[in-house]
């Protein structure tokens, strides 16, 4: 799966989740960016996104991540 | 498979054969939303079910609920408020802020009392009990259990003495500390041997309360899985104990509960007989081919029948339904050795070659009660969806393929949750086949006098008492038909209005010659002013309509006003989706429409016609 195809599902996920279909998520985008995104909802999609990509995140990846750039990139590590 | 694997779609293969893998791979993918639990029962997704809050709730009935929890409780709260719109109701929450238990309920000023719930919720995690268990000197850790029950019973009280509500604690999923390991078991003050002794203790708890309920998470727990039911980085990360996918259970739990107490539960359970009932088709195998006892899958069918006895034992109607010649449908009943249901078991027995919508039909209006209250279980996929679309109230559980599966399937589903239990319930089959009878009586007489004469109706009306509280009670819970007002007593409630000065009471027996109805009436009453009665509750069971009951606890009613010096009675009806039936009670019994109230004057009234002996 190349970077591009994950970005593209973790849209997939952000916008089910929050459910919200206007978002649009880029390398840069932050939590900061989408209203939606708190503590909450941040549970909720690292849940979906595990369940997505059949993967798990360590707790210190998920309280790591600045944005949605490092949480790709963790995500293409561990699918290989 | 590691630890956290459950949390995916993709169940531990382990747990499946390659065959029921892919069947229940292709559920996923079909359903999508949806989250499959081992053998079948599928439970919306915490994402899936929250997506109803932002549907249209207006409409449905109001219930106040209170959440307090000594964990993050969010969740619960989305989860609970969204499963209501699966059953129509809209849930007003209340949520306590984080750990605030004690002081919601011990401080009389606190948001709770202010906000007057109809239900609290009290939600206690096992992983708070074991951090406060670590805490405590290897003394206190032996009566530790008895705290925690103790806290328990003080909440009771003081929120009984505060509010009408009632109030749904959970016992404590159980955890292995890992302290003693299975020894841990021969250790009084081990934190397993003192869990398990709480959650025994709390159950003993609600049994002496009768406003309070049990949320059974240990339960659920033991079904779904530890690893199911706890996310350790939801715990660590967000201080909730419960995996996401958890929050709908919960939910689900507790809206049952909260269903059954204000009168919606299963009364009946309808089953089909080939390979339901029994394995084999009793036309073509004979008695001698069908599968039951305890040979190869027989055992299947006898622990079904088994546990239809025990639902029939604490009150549920057992029905059959069956395409098949009645003779031959019931021979296995009669004469084979393996059975565990007899003819004696089923009060309404269906099996001839009409359409199984007709046939539940038919047995719903010999039983009387809503199809919502009856359950119908079929392994023919295609007659199940028949019944379902031409009786849509009706529940069909989606029996799985494979009849093995058949009983931890239905387990699963929590069909047949009550709010109470009395001593009445198990006669009940008795008394519809009783009233089979009748109705073979009724048919030899052309008019309706004769045939109610001929019955040697006897009655004895009186007061409320301790013994038939329970009765009362559950009747003012379960009568959705006949009930002019259908405001709904527990038993506190009405121990209480028995001991207020301005309530007058009477019960309503009836017998005849066919057998004996037991309670079947209930009438509240309450003294408006010095001339004035008002009927609060008149409820009745639908087993006895037509046999001029409602004559002759008016006459009764009338005698009782009458002693106590009132001039005038008054009635009301406020009609609900189900009392339809009592839309004309009062203008049928002579009561004069005054200002949208029905009025009846004491002085002037005559005696209604009723052939029912009155031995009170």
């Amino acid at each position: 799966m190349d970077a591009n195809q994950i970005l593209s599902d973790v849209q997939v996920v952000f916008r089910d989740v929050l459910d919200n279909d206007d978002i649009v998520l880029t390398e840069g985008t932050t939590a900061l960016d989408i209203d939606e995104w708190d503590s909450l909802s941040h549970i909720q999609l690292v849940s979906a996104l595990e369940k997505h990509f059949k993967i798990k995140f360590t707790t210190t990846e998920i309280s790591s991540w600045k944005g949605i750039g490092e949480l790709t990139k963790t995500i293409a590590t561990k699918i290989g | 498979m590691g630890i956290y694997d459950f949390h995916c779609l993709r169940p531990d293969k382990s747990l499946f054969d390659n065959f029921l893998y892919k069947r229940v791979e292709t559920k996923i993918v079909l359903l999508h939303v949806k989250i499959e639990c081992k053998q079948g029962f599928i439970m919306l997704s915490f994402n899936a079910l929250k997506k109803n809050l932002k549907k249209d709730y207006s409409g449905f009935k109001v219930v106040k609920v209170a959440i307090m929890a000594d964990s993050a409780s969010q969740f619960i709260k989305d989860a609970l408020k969204a499963y209501g719109y699966e059953v129509q109701l809209n849930f007003d929450i209340y949520e306590a802020e984080y750990s605030q238990i004690d002081l919601q309920v011990f401080d009389p000023s606190s948001e709770l009392y202010e906000f007057a719930p109809d239900y609290i919720i009290i939600n206690r995690c096992t992983e708070k009990l074991l951090k406060e268990y670590n805490k405590k000197e290897r003394l206190a850790q032996g009566h530790y259990a008895e705290d925690v029950v103790g806290l328990t019973r003080q909440y009771f009280e003081t929120l009984g003495s505060r509010l009408r509500a009632k109030v749904i604690v959970n016992t404590y999923p159980e955890i292995n500390d890992s302290v003693f390991g299975n020894f841990a078991g021969k250790v009084t003050s081990s934190f397993i041997y003192q869990l398990r002794k709480a959650n025994l203790g709390l159950m003993g708890l609600c049994q002496q309360h009768k406003d309070a309920f049990i949320c059974d998470l240990a339960l659920l727990q033991a079904e779904l899985g530890h690893r199911f039911v706890f996310d350790p980085k939801m715990y660590v990360n967000a201080d909730m104990v419960y995996s996401l996918d958890f929050f709908p259970y919960i939910a689900k739990n507790v809206t049952d509960i909260i269903l059954s107490i204000s009168g919606t539960f299963k009364k009946c359970l309808i089953l089909d007989l080939d390979n339901t009932t029994w394995g084999g088709i009793i036309g073509d195998d004979g008695i001698e081919g069908i599968q039951v006892g305890y040979l190869g899958i027989g055992k299947v069918f006898t622990e079904l029948q088994s546990w239809a006895k025990q639902l029939k034992q604490r009150g549920i109607i057992l029905a059959v339904c069956s395409k098949n010649t009645e003779e031959i449908a019931q021979e296995p009943f009669i004469s084979h050795p393996d059975m565990v249901l007899r003819l004696d078991d089923i009060a309404v027995f269906v099996a001839n070659w009409e359409t199984k919508v007709d046939n539940i039909r038919h047995i719903q209006s010999i039983l009387n009660i809503g199809f919502d209250s009856m359950v119908f279980i079929d392994d023919n996929p295609f007659e199940r969806e028949m019944v379902k679309a031409g009786i849509p109230d009706i529940t069909v559980p989606e029996l799985p393929e494979d009849p093995a599966e058949y009983m931890q399937y239905l387990r699963s589903l929590n069909l047949f949750e009550t709010a109470s239990v009395t001593e009445e319930d198990g006669q009940r089959t008795r008394q519809y086949k009783e009233e089979a009878q009748r109705n073979s009586l009724m048919k030899s007489f052309t008019d309706e006098s004769s045939f109610l004469e001929n019955l040697l109706m006897v009655s004895a009306p009186k007061p409320i008492d301790q013994f038939n509280i329970p009765r009362v009670a559950q009747l003012s819970q379960r009568s959705n038909q006949f009930n002019l007002r259908t405001i709904r007593y527990t038993e506190e409630d009405i121990k209480l209005i028995c001991e207020a000065p301005n309530y007058y009471t009477l019960t309503l027996s009836l017998k005849d010659r066919f057998g004996d109805h037991g309670l079947i009436g209930a009438i509240i009453l309450k003294k408006l002013d010095d001339s004035s009665l008002f009927i609060d509750t008149w409820i009745m069971s639908c087993r006895v309509l037509k046999r001029g009951m409602e004559n002759f606890t008016l006459n009764a009613i009338v005698e009782l006003a009458s002693f106590y010096n009132f001039e005038r009675i008054v009635g009301e009806y406020i009609p609900t989706k189900k009392n339809e039936i009592v839309k004309n009670h009062y203008s049928d019994l002579g009561f004069k429409n005054v200002d949208g109230q029905w009025v009846l004057d004491v002085a002037g009234y005559e005696k209604k016609l009723t052939f029912i002996n009155n031995q009170g």
